[in-house]
């Protein structure tokens, strides 16, 4: 596989030409591209609800250990807090950009945009665990606390959502303190968290330890985890036939790569590094999928859970995936000199 | 054997209000209930299925209870909040009971 150092020196869209070719025969994405296959097909494979919920708590807890020990490792420094509130503002800002690009750009309804504007201010925690794992077989690396970075901004983008909403005179649930607690102590945030506290606790020495299990077989896993996400994807995007139009897929192309340059605006601002700058790119371009669905069916039941996940999950996922990622890494690269 | 007279009520909601329904459901005096999953089915929106499904956003779930016929439109009052603006449907039918003093 080329590694970033031996791309450096090329023309940046050659530099992009080559990672998005290497992305795209690498097992994760062919896996992610088998599900989307057999799904349109019509294939019967599938995965049990227990065992896709199994494989993402194992990502999870693997991504949130590993970043807890490489803190533990590598010390804490005042970027560390500076990355956590550029996250909460990148979270909480970008649902106002999606909301008026959403107004102007498509015909979606205020309750459809304000719910489509939630989910991309916060972010996919699996385009994270594809982005860390891309940047490691390119031999970049990458800030541990990354991790912690995207458990802050997956909730800011839901209380902007919803004051849109409610600015708009919409009849739109209160954020109470049962809506609060479930999007702030949601099974995933919690985990990720944890976790993360758990690696940062243990360090080095904790990682050793599991390492067997949370390590070696982490990409097997994840290769079965996004086969399932592209038959999951593959059929919500059979089902949205006729239920979004050719502007609102169009936005599910642009938000990315608006929520991208806005990422990398912010990881210039603190220093980070290569790979901290398309971790935060990737974060802020990605669409939730878990978090905020679940969230808009609580506050905003009449807005139309269609249109949110077929953006997220069927336009804006595979979008970073397999194109998204190495332009990220591409541009970082070619801004920073890398 | 004697039985006794009761309701069933069967509601199927969307899984992510469980909670605020079961919450209903024991204050108001219900304390016994079953909540069953649902794999899948289809509705206005098309079907559904929870096949692979990791997000809570799509599922549903029975919630089945049994309660004396004398409170079923108390019950019926104080759930109808959750379920207003929700996708569900609520199905109540007449049913037999052996021991009337567990209801």
């Amino acid at each position: 596989m080329k590694s970033v150092d031996t791309l450096s020196g090329d023309h940046p869209l050659d530099m992009i030409l080559s990672l998005a070719a290497t992305n795209l025969l690498s097992p994760i994405i062919l896996c992610f591209v088998l599900g989307v296959v057999a799904a349109l097909a019509r294939s019967d494979l599938s995965f049990p609800e227990a065992v896709a919920k199994g494989m993402s708590l194992y990502l999870l807890f693997a991504i949130g250990f590993k970043g807890g020990a490489s803190i533990a490792d590598h010390g804490v420094d005042a970027r560390l807090l500076a990355s956590l509130l550029a996250g909460v503002v990148l979270s909480a800002g970008l649902p106002f950009v999606a909301f008026g690009l959403l107004r102007v750009v498509t015909k979606l309804s205020v309750l459809d945009a304000a719910a489509v504007a939630a989910h991309y201010g916060s972010i996919s925690i699996v385009t994270f665990v594809a982005a860390t794992s891309i940047l490691q077989a390119q031999g970049i690396a990458s800030e541990g606390y990354m991790v912690a970075v995207a458990a802050a901004m997956e909730a800011p983008a839901i209380v902007s959502a919803l004051w849109l909403l409610s600015r708009t005179g919409s009849d739109a649930r209160s954020m109470d303190s049962a809506l609060m607690r479930e999007i702030l102590l949601n099974g995933s945030i919690v985990l990720l968290v944890g976790s993360f506290a758990i690696g940062w606790i243990t360090g080095n020495d904790g990682l050793r330890e599991i390492a067997p299990f949370i390590t070696a077989p982490f990409k097997g896993v994840l290769c079965l985890f996004l086969l399932d996400m592209g038959l999951v994807a593959g059929r919500g995007l059979m089902r949205a036939k006729g239920v979004i139009s050719g502007r609102v897929v169009l936005f599910g192309l642009m938000m990315p790569l608006i929520g991208a340059s806005a990422g990398l605006l912010a990881a210039s601002l603190l220093g980070l590094s290569l790979g901290g700058t398309v971790l935060l790119m990737t974060l802020s371009a990605s669409a939730s999928y878990i978090a905020v669905p679940a969230a808009m069916r609580v506050a905003l039941p009449e807005a139309n859970p269609a249109v949110y996940l077929t953006l997220s999950l069927g336009i804006t996922f595979p979008f970073n995936l397999v194109l998204g990622i190495p332009l990220y890494v591409a541009v970082a690269s070619a801004v920073m000199g890398g | 054997m004697k039985m006794h007279d009761a309701k069933r009520i069967e509601i199927i909601i969307e899984a992510i209000m469980e909670r605020r329904l079961t919450d209903i459901l024991i204050a108001a005096g219900v304390t016994g209930f079953s909540v069953l999953p649902v794999k899948g089915g289809s509705g206005r929106t098309g079907q559904w299925s929870r096949a692979g499904q990791i997000s809570r956003a799509e599922g549903m779930v029975a919630v089945v209870c049994l309660i004396k016929p004398e409170r079923l439109d108390i019950l019926l009052e104080a759930i109808f909040p959750v379920l207003d603006r929700h996708i569900g449907v609520v199905n109540i039918t007449d049913a037999k009971v052996l021991r009337v003093e567990m209801f």
